[in-house]
């Protein structure tokens, strides 16, 4: 694995020059934060990671969590180290709010700062991953004094904090949600029940661990109407914020991952012993609406997870391609063995990597960017106008990029030929870390499902046909540079497939939910690329290509729109197809 | 206690560099970072300050242009002002020229209990302007300091040699120069950089400082050649027959290391 070097022109160039953070910055919201600073902060925080937290990512994959008899789980011991330094930097609490210690930056600095950390180690990074995650929940829902118990810990990462929504039989149905909580008479609740796939649900990094969990109070309705939010606290807090008595919370064993293996993915038994003490958070019965609070940033977060594992392999694939020598490269001297890098079909696999990693961090940050305009606008169509682009972009950005981080973390193993397909270079790490990305976080489908559920109705399909007008009027401008009319023509093209697209599940929606659903992926894979070759054509057409760098951003967004959009606009076949195949075999003749 | 600690800002070693075919020097309009054998120096003198309970650190750099972000990560660090001497009539400057220049800046910070600067730069190497300093500002200089501590008004320094290392002590003030590794420099927190964006810099010439810039004209060293690195050569395979430990003690003694 080669050392991880922070790509702090690619952010700043995301930052700048694709997501406009001069313009979030310029609105009354944020108007104390300037782009000097975010750079300053960002090179530092680039350096931090590199030196500190990218050198832990190989223990996190041989060591690993593990689980004792006393129901303690340890961390790889330079895991405890490198995240004590991280807290000690406090960039952990730069978006949040200075009440709690946080300086209320955007969340796309913050978002930059993420992928650097999850690039350097994603096992690592999922802690702070899901305290971020609980901060919004309680900074939203939380009672004042629940605020001031817990965040200001929280904010600087002295504390961590889980989610536990999944039992057994509660996976991506959280309505079928069973643990209980009994109320104690004096505000506290008794909670019981297990709760299975909790990140970091125990560890020995920090030395306290707050839990935020969804149980049923007595009479509660069935299903997500029927659901709480809980805090509940590995240690109970004293009035001085000191910790007191354990709560009856144990960690019964935690899971064999394919991947991740830092991470420790706990099964937590609530309320074995003498039950375990929580609070109410918000109101009764909504903890599933308190859960969507946070759902588009947790989902963001791990879209971006998606771009930083790409960002990370392809680093370790480059490095190979250049230093590997074998066969000999056209027109290359006799008797020379190239460095594969010179190899047509080995630069075809970069590419690859490298023009989706452009067009995933374009997504990303041009996603939270919509987010924080959306913050900051004060004039509520505006916001609106924001709000509905974001959340366009949230099942988008995380299927799609997680989904590609699939194929580009491979297209990296396939670079290292036989030597990636064995574990010493650590290439194949970032394979099977990626793995669970499309699946946590509200699956693939799930995200798909949303799409043609939720955000396909959204202004009666207006929110996706303002994307698409978008895109076709990028490709006008695109049109204009000779060297750029072919990817212009790809555009426009696959503008108007995603049209007819949209318009035929927009009929469908209501009349044939099965068919509907059975377009949804590759519907959302249609759409995302489309959206993501127009943010490159944007940019392309900003960026100055006079200088190294940006020529090289103007040749991936070429490759994008000749080379990888095209494929995404054969799926037309696949959204307009009935269902009628899917189902055609019977069940029986399937197995 | 205050201290003065000498930064300099070089280009970023993880970015290929490259020569000025005039001059054969290092080409350092760019974006400059803080050269890491300095961030020990900083971090000793924080430390020092921190253990004397009262003081503060200042930084002085000399760079060719007006780049701070070197700078800038010092302060973040927690040092609490700076000086840069910024003047294009400096380019090119030789060590005894960057030594008076230095020496000058300490002075305008009103000297200090104590300076310390790296043993050498990153990307220069020169290793002599410490010293030049010193003999400038009339301080007593200990070189190639590993740990440092003050006692009672006295420097004790332990020195690192090539056969281990002398106790030296000293009175204050004093010039040190420290090697890297002595200590580990902390990372700037988010709230350091915040601050550091408010800590004055105070950016000055070298007529300021009284200091004639001779330039690449009247540098008393010149680069005369750069030739390419030798080629790595092959190392030898040894295949373990049992006895193998005799060949590694021969080529250990063959090093004289052992």
């Amino acid at each position: 694995m080669a050392d991880y070097r922070p790509p702090l022109a690619d952010i700043t160039h995301a930052l700048t020059t694709v997501a406009d953070l001069q313009s979030i910055l310029a609105t009354e919201r944020y108007s104390h934060v300037d782009v000097d600073t975010v750079v300053g902060v960002i090179e530092e925080v680039g350096r931090f990671m590199a030196e500190v937290i990218a050198p832990t990512n190989r223990d996190g994959d041989q060591i690993k969590a593990q689980w004792h008899n006393d129901g303690s789980v340890t961390v790889p011991p330079s895991f405890i180290t490198a995240y004590q330094q991280y807290v000690a930097t406090g960039f952990g609490a730069m978006p949040f709010d200075p009440h709690f210690g946080g300086a209320d930056f955007p969340w796309i600095t913050a978002i930059a700062v993420q992928e650097m950390l999850n690039s350097a180690n994603m096992g690592m990074a999922l802690c702070p991953l899901l305290t971020q995650g609980a901060i919004d929940a309680l900074e939203a829902h939380g009672s004042p004094d629940q605020q001031a118990m817990y965040l200001p810990k929280m904010l600087t990462g002295e504390w961590a904090a889980t989610m536990n929504l999944s039992e057994p039989q509660a996976g991506s149905d959280v309505g079928a949600v069973r643990a209980k909580a009994e109320p104690v008479g004096d505000g506290s609740w008794k909670i019981s029940g297990t709760k299975i796939w909790i990140t970091y649900g125990e560890h020995n990094m920090t030395e306290q661990i707050v839990h935020l969990v969804l149980a049923r109070t007595p009479g509660a309705p069935p299903g997500t109407k029927g659901i709480s939010m809980f805090v509940v606290p590995k240690f109970l807090v004293n009035a001085d914020g000191s910790l007191g008595k354990r709560n009856d919370i144990s960690c019964v064993s935690i899971e064999h991952k394919l991947g991740i293996h830092g991470s420790p993915t706990c099964v937590l038994a609530y309320g074995e012993n003498t039950g375990a003490i929580g609070w109410l958070v918000g109101e009764e019965n909504e903890g599933m609406r308190n859960m969507f609070t946070m759902m588009n940033n947790a989902r963001l977060s791990v879209g971006l997870q998606g771009l930083a594992i790409a960002e990370r392999a392809y680093q370790d694939a480059v490095a190979y391609a250049v230093e590997r020598r074998q066969g000999r490269a056209i027109g290359a001297p006799a008797g020379e063995q190239s460095p594969i890098v010179e190899h047509p079909d080995v630069r075809r696999l970069l590419m690859f990597q490298r023009s989706w990693i452009d067009a995933m961090r374009a997504l990303i940050y041009t996603n939270a960017a919509c987010l924080d305009q959306a913050k900051a606008a004060t004039d509520p169509d505006t916001a609106r106008a924001w709000r509905e682009r974001a959340d366009l972009y949230i099942p988008l950005s995380k299927s799609l990029c997680t989904d590609v981080a699939q194929e580009t973390t491979s297209a990296a193993v396939q670079i290292f030929g036989g030597m990636g397909y064995v574990e010493e270079t650590g290439v194949a790490q970032h394979y099977r870390d990626a793995r669970i990305l499309p699946i946590y976080e509200g699956t693939n489908g799930i995200q798909a499902a949303d799409l043609v559920g939720r955000k396909l109705s959204m202004r009666g399909g207006g929110v996706i046909f303002d994307e698409l007008d978008r895109c076709a009027s990028l490709a006008d401008r695109l049109h204009e540079n000779p060297s750029m009319v072919t990817f212009a023509a790809n555009l426009r093209s696959a503008a108007d497939t995603c049209r007819r697209a949209t318009a035929h599940l927009g009929e469908t929606a209501t009349s044939d939910p099965a068919t509907l659903l059975s377009a949804s992926s590759p519907y959302l894979r249609l759409l995302g690329t489309t959206v993501c070759a127009g943010l490159l054509a944007e940019a392309a057409l900003k960026v100055d290509g006079s200088t190294t760098f940006g020529a090289a951003k103007i040749t991936a967004a070429r490759f994008f729109g000749e080379q990888i959009l095209p494929a995404a606009e054969g799926l037309s076949g696949a959204v307009h197809a009935s269902s009628e195949d899917l189902f055609a075999i019977p069940v029986d003749a399937l197995i | 206690m205050n201290v003065i600690v000498c930064v300099k800002q070089i280009p970023d070693p993880a970015s290929p560099g490259e020569l000025d075919p005039s001059t054969n020097q290092l080409k350092r309009d760019g974006k400059l970072i803080l050269d890491e054998s300095d961030s020990y120096g900083v971090e000793m003198a924080l430390q020092l300050v921190d253990a004397a309970g009262g003081g503060e650190v200042s930084i002085i750099s000399m760079a060719p242009n007006g780049e701070m972000s070197g700078m800038r990560t010092a302060l973040a660090m927690g040092a609490v002002k700076g000086v840069l001497v910024s003047d294009p009539a400096l380019a090119g400057s030789d060590a005894l020229t960057t030594a008076k220049v230095l020496a000058g800046a300490v002075q305008t910070l009103g000297g200090a209990d104590l300076v310390i600067a790296g043993t050498e730069s990153s990307d220069g190497y020169t290793g002599t302007v410490p010293e030049q300093m010193a003999e400038l500002l009339g301080l007593p200089s200990v070189t190639f300091a590993k740990s440092v501590k003050v006692d009672g008004g006295a420097l004790k320094v332990s020195r690192q040699t090539e056969e281990g290392f002398d106790e030296v002590t000293c009175p204050l003030p004093a010039l040190i120069s420290v090697t890297a590794g002595v200590v580990e420099p902390r990372y700037p927190s988010f709230k350091g950089i915040m601050a550091a964006k408010s800590k004055p810099v105070d950016t000055k010439t070298a007529a300021d400082l009284g200091v004639t810039a001779a330039g690449w004209a009247g540098a008393q060293q010149a680069i005369v050649e750069v030739a390419q690195a030798a080629a790595r050569q092959a190392g030898e395979v040894i295949e373990d027959d049992g006895e193998t430990f005799n060949k590694i003690v021969e080529f250990l003694d063959g090093l004289k290391v052992i």
